[in-house]
């Protein structure tokens, strides 16, 4: 229907309009120059020279260009292969993964649910409301409680512990690689479902009522109508979320670094790819930051290219 | 959960649903009754555990949060909401300009430009933060003349001086400005632009004589209000709850927030004070909690009146 | 998320990048020549500062100083006609060195009223600001800091020409706190002087800690609490000609460590954890900590008394005491630097003289803040006082035991990268004690890449 309503606007007449189009995309590229476009240029330009910090001492480097030295050296530590930007990034990927599927599968259902006029959920202004709501707490603030819930002196640990017993050792997240991965996963999935639920409901309540209409007549069950109408129709924004989603786990940072201090504890397993570009940063050697920015940035350009090209194919295949 | 519905009765179906749903409420609201705890109670008794009672310290913890002028949490919470309504603003109302530039104009470039944008939204903030600080530091150099025309926003400039009164606002513009470019705000908006304006109504809007700035502020944004109220409510709460940028611009200027409780959480052994911080938390999160409820209204009772089929 | 002195680990980036907007300002001269810049014109005084520790001493006992507000000793006042302005930024990652590096950096081109007149500094990087000319020779603001001070409060802010360049009003000397308590039902006796026959010495502490635990103790909460007293104890640099060096003292304290862990006397948590703090519970089952005078009063979770939660912590049941523990060592303490270029020198002069060096107020603060003061006279007057006994320890007046050991503090293998560096191994080292780590080189690779991280201008051995 888009596509027709835009062949009916490629008029003669429309031809003067249409420089608007430029027009009203001029703050965009303006601000993204000013704010983007030139401190990536100067974050690259940096990557090419030895600068750092010396805090033992108080002084800095001298600045020089030094090539592709900076990159080097992330990868090789002047005596042999150096791994951590590749367990880094597998630890990112593993904790966004193990987050980001209960938080589809949670938001789908949810989001169901609230639109589904049948099921009529009384209270779900409340509901709804409310899902969003831990959005709203700081990172800081939401990692403050977690740990203290989920310390092994804390409540969680004593109950599964020591009066349940289903747990045979306090429950030790600075200890367990799996359970300091969990808890990462879990509180950036108590984040963001909200957020996701929101955005697919919009989605769903855009789809014409009368196709489930119909679809019942037909005698389809609620997992049919599911399947059949909402998750096709749902899909242009199914991809933003999966899309966004995938942007904030690459740039995975706030909640393990409250959570382990910086550490990254156990023994650097929850530590991410942003977390060590931080971890560069703090100690001020910008040569070496610049160099891993650079890294992270055509990372996620190449990950974005394949996002971009799946897409598009899907799209171009529903067109056709 | 849908699995286990299939095909049982609406009765099943709807006390599942009410369970899960009561479930996840408890798991979401929790929190802010474990905030209420502790910020009732003393220092010594927050560092020896979680307690599920309020204690009788609430009147002191606020005392001493009022009462420290090296962390004015007042005037912390205004400067967020200036930094965070501003940034929500401009966020919203350029993204659903760039929207519709490309929603609704045919032009030369169009879809390379929008693959880019697309792109571009997968680039990290902070991978550009380095180079971004380096250039502020760059501009900052420049006199002052120069720094307004460069942020574009003379006049905006001014108005924060003028409410600076001895405060240096100026830096602000570093945190509002960008909002302007924010691809993820663009594309969601743009998806849902294309069910809820038909090109009809601009067409329609363009025979009336209206012009095309006028279609764009007077039809265009008001039929977007659903959309648009989601992205502000993301946008404020992201900018009130953003530490990593402003923790590096604003070294000289007034604090906002996130900048203050991480100042709180990091003071040392004589000064920590696990009471004050989680009061100061509790005092921080409320002007969040109003305007989302503001703002919720419009999108939970919004997105039906919105979901105009395309 | 706690985040006190020294142990503080990496919560946020405050201020990473500040240092490079402040451009190179915070350089060292190889060589430099002392050259005291000040006058007295100045309308404000500036003191910079990471905590409240020396502004409530000073707004309390300045004699003519007067409160803007007296709620608030943050919110600064005046004396005479001269403001006094407090600027205080915290110490994590940093940001308050940082912050200092660019105001001091500027300090020759600042506004009068912006000039900063004094700062504080910590023993960690006191060098950094004493060693060239960012700060004034004590000599040369009429304050005499030879007096009973501590030999080693001096020798932190002495620079290569030996001018004395900052004072303390107090030393952070440590001892072993224990529980009577629990000493009573293990060791059969609380008696301070009979309870360091337990702990005299390593080798005797580690046997003690098997007696400990036989009755379901523990010897100390974690392996971290003894770290301190090794480190205090080395003989050799963290940093030995721009390459890493793990002292023989270090490597004692993991072979111990490890041993009481996987025994089952100690745990592995952090300090300022949970689980640390636990044992400062009424029914807590931690048997000692090490710490200096300051940890048993702010951070043993001592209740005020009209808190609900009254009576919940050993503390507030005065049963720890003190004794002086297998080797001595200190933990903390404040030094006050005039920054050269000051306009308010004779004020500044005045306030370091009277706050560091005074009888009558160093007798007022440690009677009513309780701070160990960097007076050996006023000290052992105190220590023979019978009323000076503390309420958290049942009584005992700790101040002889905290002064014994202090003349063994030895500052000679201090080093810029200790902070980083004791951070680092600690943590790498729990890896290895909860066997998350296979071994001690696993671990040690691991604190070798963290270091080299931190300080790019230090090298891995190998």
């Amino acid at each position: 229907m888009a596509a027709n309503d835009k062949k009916s606007t490629n008029n003669k007449r429309a031809v003067n309009y249409n420089k608007w189009g430029y027009i009203f995309l001029i703050p965009f590229f303006v601000a993204f120059i000013l704010y983007n476009l030139i401190p990536l240029g100067m974050t690259v330009y940096y990557s090419f020279f030895e600068k750092y910090f010396d805090a033992g001492t108080g002084t800095w480097s001298s600045v020089q260009f030094v090539g592709f030295s900076n990159y080097i050296k992330l990868f090789y530590d002047g005596y042999e292969f150096d791994p951590r930007i590749f367990k880094y990034l597998l630890n990112t990927i593993i904790m966004w993964v193990l987050g980001f599927i209960p938080q589809i599968v949670v938001s789908l259902v949810l989001a169901q649910w609230f639109s589904d006029n049948r099921l009529k959920i009384r209270g779900s202004r409340f509901f709804k409301t409310v899902i969003y709501l831990p959005n709203l707490i700081m990172a800081s603030a939401f990692a403050m409680l977690f740990s203290a819930l989920f310390d092994k002196t804390g409540p969680i640990s004593s109950l599964l512990f020591d009066k349940l017993h289903w747990i045979n050792a306090a429950l030790d997240f600075t200890k367990s690689v799996g359970l300091a991965r969990f808890l990462v996963a879990f509180m950036n999935f108590l984040m963001w479902f909200g957020n996701t639920t929101i955005l697919l409901m919009a989605g769903i309540m855009g789809i014409d009522e009368s196709l489930y209409e119909a679809a019942e007549v037909d005698g389809a069950n609620s997992i049919q109508r599911f399947t059949r109408i909402t998750l096709p129709l749902l899909k242009p924004i199914l991809i933003y979320v999966v899309i966004t989603s995938l942007i904030g786990g690459i740039q995975m940072y706030d909640v393990p670094q409250i959570l382990t201090n910086g550490s990254g504890d156990p023994v650097t397993k929850t530590t991410t790819l942003i977390m060590y570009l931080n971890q560069i940063l703090v100690s001020k050697n910008y040569g070496v930051g610049g160099a891993l920015s650079v890294i992270l940035f055509l990372i996620t350009g190449g990950l974005s290219l394949v996002v971009y090209n799946f897409m598009y194919s899907k799209k171009s295949k529903e067109k056709s | 959960m849908n699995k286990t519905s299939f095909g049982l009765p609406i009765k099943a179906r709807r006390i599942i649903a009410y369970v899960v749903l009561v479930l996840i409420s408890v798991m979401c609201l929790i929190w802010f009754y474990l905030l209420f705890v502790n910020s009732s109670r003393s220092n010594a008794s927050v560092s020896s555990g979680v307690a599920f009672l309020p204690s009788n310290q609430f009147g002191t913890n606020i005392k001493n949060v009022m009462n420290d002028s090296s962390v004015p949490l007042l005037k912390g919470l205004l400067n967020s909401f200036i930094v965070a309504a501003l940034n929500a603003t401009f966020s919203v109302y350029f993204s659903t300009m760039t929207a519709y530039a490309i929603h609704v104009y045919d032009f030369k470039g169009k879809q390379a430009i929008f693959t880019f944008i697309l792109m571009i939204m997968m680039i990290p903030t902070q991978v550009t933060v380095l180079g971004f600080l380096k250039w502020i530091d760059t501009l900052r150099e420049l006199n002052k003349s120069i720094v307004s025309i460069f942020s574009g926003m003379g006049g905006f400039y001014t108005v924060l001086r003028s409410f600076a009164k001895g405060g240096n606002y100026a830096d602000y513009v570093w945190l509002i400005l960008p909002g302007i470019a924010a691809p993820v705000t663009f594309y969601y908006l743009k998806q849902y632009m294309e069910s809820a304006l038909p090109l009809s109504l601009v067409e329609a809007a363009r025979i009336d004589g209206s012009s095309e700035i006028r279609t764009f502020n007077e039809i265009s944004l008001p039929l977007m209000r659903p959309a648009i109220a989601v992205q502000a409510i993301f946008a404020f709460v992201a900018s009130w709850n953003n530490y990593f940028v402003p923790s590096h611009i604003l070294i000289d200027s007034p604090k906002t927030v996130p900048i203050l409780l991480a100042m709180l959480r990091s003071a040392d052994y004589q000064n920590f004070d696990m009471g004050k911080i989680y009061m100061s938390i509790f005092i921080a999160i409320f002007p969040v909690i109003v305007v989302y409820l503001i703002l919720s209204k419009n999108i939970v009772g919004g997105i039906a009146v919105g979901s105009v089929k395309g | 998320m706690k985040k006190f002195g020294k142990v503080v680990a990496t919560a946020m980036s405050a201020t990473m990048l500040a240092g490079m907007l402040a451009g190179c300002g915070g350089a060292t001269e190889a060589k430099y020549e002392y050259v005291p810049t000040m006058s007295n014109d100045g309308k404000v005084l500036n003191v910079y500062a990471w905590n409240t520790e020396f502004i409530e001493r000073f707004t309390a006992y300045y004699p003519g100083y007067e409160a803007a507000n007296a709620d608030d000793v943050t919110a600064g006042g005046k004396i005479g006609d001269v403001t006094v302005k407090f600027t205080i930024v915290p110490s994590d990652d940093n940001a308050y060195q940082d912050n200092l590096d660019q105001h001091l950096a500027k300090q020759a081109d600042a506004d009068a009223d912006d000039k900063i007149d004094l700062f504080l500094v910590e023993a960690d990087y006191a060098l950094k600001y004493v060693d060239n000319n960012n700060t004034l020779a004590m000599a040369d603001l009429g304050v005499d800091t030879m007096g009973d001070q501590y030999q080693y409060t001096k020798d932190v802010v002495t620079d290569r020409y030996g001018n004395v360049k900052g004072s303390s009003w107090q030393g952070c000397p440590g001892a072993l706190i224990y529980s009577a308590e629990i000493a009573e039902a293990v060791l059969g006796t609380s008696d301070p002087a009979e309870v360091q026959a337990y702990v005299k010495d390593w080798t005797t502490f580690q046997s003690t800690a098997a007696t400990v635990a036989e009755s379901g103790y523990l010897m100390t909460a974690t392996a971290n609490d003894t770290y301190r007293v090794f480190s205090n104890n080395v003989t050799s640099k963290w940093v030995v000609d721009g390459k890493i060096n793990v002292d023989e003292n270090i490597k004692t304290w993991v072979e111990m460590s490890k041993a009481m862990v996987d025994a089952g006397q100690t745990g592995t948590d952090d300090l300022w954890s949970p689980a640390w703090s636990a044992g400062f519970a009424a029914d807590g089952n931690v048997f000692c900590y090490f710490g200096p005078a300051w940890l048993i009063d702010f951070c043993m979770n001592a209740h005020s008394e009209d808190d609900a939660d009254y009576g919940t912590s050993r503390a507030d049941n005065g049963d720890w005491r003190v004794t002086a523990g297998p080797q001595g060592f200190y933990w903390g303490g404040t030094w006050v630097c005039a920054a050269n270029g000051t306009d308010n020198a004779d004020l500044v002069g005045d306030i370091i003289k009277t706050m560091t060096t005074d009888d009558d107020v160093l007798a007022k603060i440690i009677e009513e803040k309780n701070d160990f003061v960097n007076d050996s006279a006023l000290i052992q007057k105190y220590s023979t006082d019978a009323n000076f006994g503390s309420k958290i320890l049942g009584g005992q007046n700790p101040l002889p035991i905290f002064a014994d050991k202090l003349s063994s503090v030895d500052l000679s293998n201090i080093t810029g990268y200790d902070q980083g560096c004791n951070e680092e191994f600690q943590k790498a080292m729990k890896g290895y004690f909860d066997g998350n780590y296979a071994t001690y080189d696993d671990a040690l690779k691991a604190f070798y890449q963290a270091v080299t991280t931190k300080y790019p201008a230090v090298k891995a051995p190998k």
